[in-house]
């Protein structure tokens, strides 16, 4: 690889250095979300505030972004989290990182604060750190246009914050595009703090490519796999909302807060819905499985906007959460989480919360301004909207996330928010699904199903075939034996897309039926001219889940922060398919599995990296300070 | 029979992988300003159209180099750049309509579009069909039969005597 920099800027001294990275970096942990958070460990003071100037913002292109491996467009973003104090990480698609891998840089270390609003302009090498008071209060859709007006440039690529960044609410995204959205633990907030407004870059550099007739021989072979596939077609066709259907028949969708596990009569939610609004599927870069739907927006004040999505998270957050039937509300609400720079599934899951407490009676109308929170009611969810982004009334406690909304609405308040670490479950409800729970329960970002979920194949294969595979008795989606395993499994080789700046989707979510190791080891070398084995792929993988463990360990993470909401101890699933209705997590079980996923990860009973497994991944001098 | 490179923006998904392979192939390294083709978008309207040279019968580039640097080549149908020839003039980049002429940022040459030789990348690897190299004696029966599409849709249901109004 040419030589890719790393950028510190400090936006209190208003300084900016630019670095190499060294060979020895990428062979430790590649780049994206692998050099990320080893930035993070080791730029971000342990106990730091994460709206001080001591936060460090990260903004991380893969080893292989922008060039010939299929769909190479993600983005990684990390911080200490706003929201739950622990290790904040989220990942975007679309344009932006290869534009900053074409103007020069890989990665980007943002400390300090400015005094004044700003955003970052950068171009072919050159950073600057320019005023950005014109662009206060602007939207996620005027900030990028403004920008590219003033330089005259329509291929400048803008990741920004909208008003809910600026408002500094604690799940307050960084957008990338109409709905690229780096959308988990509140990294927009940390932006905001910082008052950085906007990242612009424009790049006209090239990325050489080591064996470039290999790697397109190999990207048609991969074409060629996703042409054959059935599920790709339909994914392709439908985004992921397709998801949505099959969860939901089961049971295994998030209804009202929980009291549900599916949405009764809810036939109006599924894919096939979105059809009808859909004018043609949009892609990210490099990426032929174009997994989202572009329409105009049906009704409501924005009526005739343009707009991307929704993915699945965003439509079920906005529907089926709250119980509002219509794909119309998860248009029209999309629209307006993409345009305040909002996490959707945070927002969700807080409003639903709200609803229930509401209903419940533990808070009334003085809480909420007179208005009548109440289920399925798609006005009172975009009035929710606002006033989170905005912070108004309500929505100024909303706007503080599941641990200080709990303290300020008090005791009563927090059985009902289903949240882990401090961050807000999904829209999945895991309570049928032991590995799932315990998935969501050790993600190092909190509530989450991107760091370790499993194939949805995974589950359904022969067991000698499973065995064979995976080298050990794969559970079936229901079951609880061998859960830990799993789960490691797929946290482990989740890390590679992330860490090449590659996106989870054309493997079909790391499918055993498609893509693994080999591929990721074959791409690196054609393109990156990198040589390594399987097995060595698989330890950098280690040392970078490891790694994110001891961030969360070193700010006082311990083992009983890997729990899940008392709701999935004590509520059984009331609704759902055989194996699907009736279910919770057992306690006992659980800890049991929990048991299983540290032996397996070279960890202690409390969650703690051995000693013995940090000398063998070469983590025992954290933090080294290399670069 | 000659054969044409057809675009349909209608599919094209703005995925950018034919700027991707263009480059690739040509340089050995992925660099959008360096390709021959470019997906212009409207970011805030969800438009993306696939721009490219259009290796025009009565080529303005041709009509205008001094020195008949720009010819056509029929066996590929394309207009190709004779670098011996070339004395980079620029007018060509000047008067392309389309904006297809280029000076490459690298070797400050005259670059074009030239197919590929045969076997252009950027339709090889686009996964919607948006880019197709086809005969072109027929290249619009895809788009006719597209077109028809619709009406033959409502025939089918309505019944062969229904009307449609």
């Amino acid at each position: 690889m040419q030589e890719q920099r790393i950028a510190y800027i400090d936006l209190s001294s208003g300084q900016i250095r630019k670095e190499p990275i060294p060979g020895k970096m990428r062979r430790m942990y590649l780049g994206g979300r692998g050099i990320d958070v080893y930035l993070m460990y080791n730029h971000i003071p342990p106990r730091s505030d994460p709206m001080g100037p001591e936060n460090v913002l990260t903004v991380s292109a893969g080893l292989l972004g922008g060039t010939l491996a299929p769909s190479s467009g993600r983005c990684h973003i990390g911080a200490k989290s706003p929201l739950t104090g622990l290790i904040g990480s989220s990942n975007m698609g679309g344009f932006f990182a290869p534009e900053l891998r074409f103007a020069g840089f890989d990665h980007l270390v943002v400390k300090g604060q400015a005094e004044k609003p700003v955003y970052l302009w950068i171009h072919d090498g050159d950073i600057e750190i320019r005023d950005a008071a014109h662009l206060r209060g602007k939207d996620t859709f005027e900030t990028p246009a403004v920008i590219r007006r003033d330089h005259r440039d329509e291929d400048i690529k803008v990741a920004c914050i909208g008003l809910a960044g600026e408002n500094l609410v604690r799940y307050a995204n960084v957008v990338g595009g109409l709905k690229n959205a780096a959308g988990r633990t509140g990294m927009g907030c940390v932006m905001g703090s910082k008052r950085l407004k906007a990242i612009a870059v424009r790049g006209t550099q090239g990325l050489s490519i080591s064996h470039a007739k290999e790697a397109m021989g190999y990207l048609e072979h991969i074409l060629g796999l996703l042409r054959d596939s059935q599920t790709m077609k339909e994914f392709s066709r439908l985004g992921t909302p397709m998801w949505h259907d099959t969860s939901d028949m089961v049971g295994r969708v998030r209804n009202r807060n929980f009291q549900r596990n599916q949405v009764p009569d809810g036939r109006s939610l599924y894919a096939e819905n979105m059809l009808k609004y859909s004018i043609g599927m949009a892609a990210c870069f490099g990426c032929p499985v174009h997994c989202r739907h572009k329409y105009v927006v049906p009704e409501g004040p924005d009526k005739g906007k343009y707009m991307e999505g929704p993915e699945w998270s965003t439509l079920a957050a906005l529907t089926a959460e709250v119980d509002c039937r219509r794909m119309e509300t998860a248009l029209v609400g999309n629209y307006l989480v993409n345009k305040y720079g909002v996490d959707s599934l945070e927002l969700g899951s807080m409003v639903s919360w709200a609803i229930e407490l509401y209903e419940k009676g533990i808070i009334d109308d003085k809480a909420t301004d007179g208005l009548k929170l109440e289920w399925g009611n798609e006005q009172v969810l975009y009035e929710m909207i606002h006033r989170i982004a905005k912070r108004q009334g309500l929505g100024d406690i909303l706007a503080e996330g599941p641990r200080r909304a709990i303290e300020r609405l008090g005791e009563k308040s927090g059985y009902y928010n289903v949240h882990i670490k401090g961050m807000s479950c999904l829209h999945t409800d895991e309570r049928p699904t032991p590995s799932h729970a315990l998935g969501i329960a050790v993600a190092t970002r909190g509530a989450d199903h991107l760091r370790n979920r499993p194939g949805m194949d995974a589950h359904l294969l022969p067991p000698d075939e499973g065995e064979r595979l995976f080298g050990f008795k794969v559970p079936g989606m229901t079951d609880w034996e061998g859960s830990g395993k799993l789960i490691r499994w797929h946290e482990l080789i989740y890390t590679i897309p992330d860490a090449l700046g590659l996106c989870k989707f054309y493997p079909l979510f790391m499918s055993p039926s498609t893509i693994g190791y080999d591929d990721y080891c074959k791409l690196v070398n054609y393109i990156a001219g990198l040589e390594m084995s399987p097995s060595e792929m698989t330890d950098i993988a280690e040392r970078i889940c490891t790694l994110e463990r001891m961030f969360n360990n070193r700010e006082g993470a311990t083992r009983k922060d890997d729990t899940l909401p008392e709701r999935y101890f004590v509520e059984p699933t009331p609704l759902g398919l055989f194996g699907f209705k009736d279910k919770m997590i057992d306690r006992e079980r659980f800890e049991g599995l929990l048991d299983e996923y540290y032996e397996v990860h070279g960890w202690d009973r409390d969650g703690v990296p051995t000693s013995e497994t940090l000398v063998r991944l070469g983590l025992d001098q954290e933090p080294s300070h290399t670069i | 029979m000659k054969k044409m490179l057809i675009v349909d923006h209608t599919r094209c998904t703005g995925c950018r992988l034919c700027e991707a392979v263009c480059s690739a192939n040509k340089n050995g390294a992925v660099n959008p300003n360096r390709a021959m083709i470019a997906i212009i978008k409207w970011e805030q309207s969800c438009i993306a159209i696939p721009m490219l040279c259009q290796q025009c019968e009565s080529a303005p580039c041709m009509a205008v180099c001094p020195v008949k640097a720009l010819n056509r080549d029929e066996s590929i149908g394309r207009v190709v750049v004779n670098y011996d020839l070339c004395i980079g003039c620029r007018f060509c980049v000047a008067v392309c309509p389309f904006g297809a002429m280029d000076i490459d940022s690298v070797t400050g040459k005259i670059i074009k579009c030239d197919l590929c030789d045969g076997e252009p990348m950027c339709a090889k690897f686009c996964e919607t069909g948006a880019l197709q190299y086809v005969d072109a004696g027929t290249a619009n029966r895809e788009k006719r039969r597209l077109a028809a599409d619709v009406l033959s849709d409502l025939i089918r249901k309505s019944g062969v005597k229904a009307s449609v109004s």
